[in-house]
């Protein structure tokens, strides 16, 4: 085991792909020699040069349209927006043009390719370098939608994402990049579709990913004290979204929150609600809760934006406040 | 390239494309009416030379993006006349298993990678397309083909910028046929002349006469000479027109009739026939024989979409994803 940054390990899993298929290449704004403005990319150009990590005009469109069209072709191309914000200028490349070729041609082509999303708010990063948008993306047939919180997911799931035949939209928080968790010396990919218990619980259960997941564990560690026992699911993968686990997590507890960083309105948490409500309304004891963000664009100023998306000490309060409530 | 190194052989088969092209959209159009196909028809009655033309300087590995506007694209590459039918009746035997129709129609094997529904969209694709075409290193090339309208589009700019830069190995064929949708050129862009766009990205623009089917087949061999020989990307315009509306139903009134009785006085299959029975030696009847055979071929194309199954309804939940996990749905 060692202890690695998120950063890190999503740049070991793009290294880790360059070497294992040479169909595989880079592409995006300022991802080879200045290494990404996050420095994800950092030492890629130098080690697999300029063929397979490729420096883009500022061009959404293009770059988006240039991964998709060469995957029709066998390439594997794992394309990045370098804010989330962005890919609204490439959006009918990924919502027209990959998300349906498989569908629309019969199963007889497929856009292979991922695009990794930099997402949400790097702290006063102000309404158009902050958006969480993942439900744009679950929105739209044909996408899967991965969302990892932990440097070890980061690197098994972006491989996975690599290898998949599907485009596949892969969120990445900025806030995560320089947090550090264990990860095994050797990452293997696993299948999409498998959620995680991030911390087992009896009372309620959060399901909550990216840079939120973590905000759950502190609340759960907040509650303990006070004798109220959170279960904390990691979905990893929003498409697929794993049904049953979270059906396993609603047997023991009986109560659902979910929480995000995304405008509560139309977000992904709206999706889980409907489910579990629809699916699994026998294991329900209380109303679902959601903790999101406002339904308000990221305002710039830090007591403003700490306002609008939620911290530790808003999932805890809903917590209390939803075994308060409902049937014994 | 000109028209004294094609062989006889090679001139009728021309003719024969072009026929194909002409008559598979009109029959399209009567089957439309007659209820057989429910969807949208882009006919490019009148721009068949242009689909012919530029096809024919292609080789087995070059790879095509089309349009809306796209069968002449497809029959020109080769594609079968059936199977197209088949998917315009929404039938399984269709190219895209009745799951895409007129603007979403593929024929990978041909490396024709779609017709496409977005006005300007397969201009990135085919970027992409030419970015791995020359990271594969096999000397093919990718064209894209798209209108007069599409060259307003960020897409474009975008793309076309991108191919310069990366020296890629494509060609853009604007077919200029002065009408973006309902909307004359003059109403849609300043310039008269969309090739003067490619100096804007150091690239060669050449303009040619888009309903001279030989004129396509030399610019076009040359452009794929060049990007073939690592010369990177050349825009072509082929000026051409529309001889009917953007779209079956569109009755294209917006269209002043002097135009319309210019273009249709230089109609691309007359002019041609024309040409290779006077120059070429080539006979009439030839000629006639070689139309009395694509109707034949249609004939058959369309009983063999109507004796093609229609999906069943649940065949629409199937192939959204390529793979799908075990205990995950991708519902």
């Amino acid at each position: 085991m060692r202890s690695v940054t998120y950063a890190a390990a999503i740049r070991e899993a793009l290294a880790e792909e360059l070497e294992r298929d040479e169909q595989v290449f880079l592409i995006g704004e300022d991802i080879g020699e200045s290494g990404g403005v996050f420095g994800v990319t950092k030492g890629l150009i130098e080690r697999f040069g300029t063929d397979r990590v490729l420096d883009t005009p500022i061009s959404e469109e293009a770059i988006v349209g240039a991964g998709v069209g060469a995957s029709l072709l066998g390439g594997r191309p794992i394309v990045e927006i370098m804010f989330s914000d962005f890919a609204a200028l490439a959006m009918d490349m990924i919502a027209n043009q990959a998300a349906k070729t498989h569908y629309m041609t019969g199963g007889r082509l497929t856009a292979g390719l991922t695009i990794r999303l930099v997402t949400g708010t790097a702290g006063a990063t102000a309404a158009q370098h902050s958006q969480s948008l993942e439900a744009w993306f679950v929105h739209v047939p044909g996408l899967k939608c991965v969302a990892p919180s932990t440097p070890a997911d980061a690197k098994a799931l972006l491989k996975a994402a690599v290898r998949d035949p599907d485009p596949v939209c892969f969120f990445e928080h900025k806030l995560l990049y320089n947090r550090k968790g264990e990860i095994d010396d050797e990452v293997e990919p696993f299948a999409f579709g498998r959620s995680r218990v991030a911390r087992e619980g009896t009372d309620v259960t959060v399901v909550a990913y990216l840079k939120t997941l973590h905000d759950a564990l502190d609340a759960a560690d907040l509650l303990e004290s006070e004798g109220l026992s959170l279960e904390v699911i990691d979905p990893r993968t929003l498409v697929p979204f794993d049904r049953e686990g979270l059906r396993a997590s609603l047997e023991k507890t009986g109560r659902l929150l979910i929480a995000h960083e995304a405008p509560v309105r139309g977000g992904f948490g709206a999706e889980i609600a409907a489910i579990a409500a629809e699916e699994m309304w026998e294991t329900l004891r209380a109303p679902i809760v959601r903790v999101c963000g406002t339904n308000t664009p990221m305002p710039y100023a830090p007591e403003l934006e700490g306002f609008v998306i939620p911290d530790a000490a808003r999932i805890a309060q809903a917590a209390r406040s939803l075994v308060g409530v409902g049937v014994a | 390239m000109n028209e004294t190194t094609l062989s006889l052989e090679r001139l009728v088969d021309l003719y024969r494309l072009l026929v194909l092209i002409r008559r598979f959209e009109e029959r399209a159009s009567e089957l439309r009416l007659a209820g057989f196909i429910p969807g949208f028809l882009h006919p490019s009655i009148g721009q068949e030379a242009v689909a012919v033309g530029v096809c024919a300087a292609l080789g087995p590995n070059d790879a095509i993006t089309s349009t809306h506007r796209g069968h002449g694209h497809m029959l020109a590459r080769g594609a079968d006349p059936r199977r197209m039918y088949a998917e315009l009746y929404a039938r399984r035997d269709g190219y895209n298993r009745a799951k895409g129709g007129s603007l979403h129609m593929i024929d990978t094997e041909l490396g024709f990678l779609g017709a496409n529904g977005i006005v300007g969209a397969g201009i990135p694709l085919a970027t992409g397309a030419a970015l791995q075409l020359k990271r594969r290193g096999a000397g093919a090339v990718a064209v894209s083909f798209f209108g007069d309208g599409a060259t307003n589009e960020g897409a474009f700019h975008e793309s076309l910028n991108l191919a310069s830069l990366w020296n890629l190995p494509a060609v853009y064929v604007c077919e200029n046929n002065l009408y973006g949708e309902f909307t004359r050129q003059d109403k849609h862009q300043t310039v008269k002349d969309v090739a003067v766009r490619a100096d804007a990205y150091a690239m060669p623009g050449v303009i040619a006469d888009g309903n001279d089917v030989l004129e396509m087949l030399r610019v076009t061999s040359e452009a794929v000479s060049r990007a073939r020989a690592g010369e990177g990307p050349t825009l072509i315009e082929a000026k051409t027109y529309r001889h009917r509306g953007h779209y079956e139903g569109d009755m294209g009134g917006y269209r002043p009739p002097d135009e319309v009785s210019e273009w249709l006085a230089r109609d691309p299959i007359i002019l041609f026939g024309r040409r290779v029975v006077e120059e070429n030696g080539v006979t009439q009847q030839q000629l006639d024989e070689v139309a009395a055979d694509v109707e034949r071929e249609l004939e058959e194309a369309a009983a063999f979409a109507d004796a093609s199954p229609h999906p069943a309804p649940e065949e629409a939940l199937e192939d959204v994803y390529a793979e799908t996990y075990e205990g995950a749905a991708l519902r």
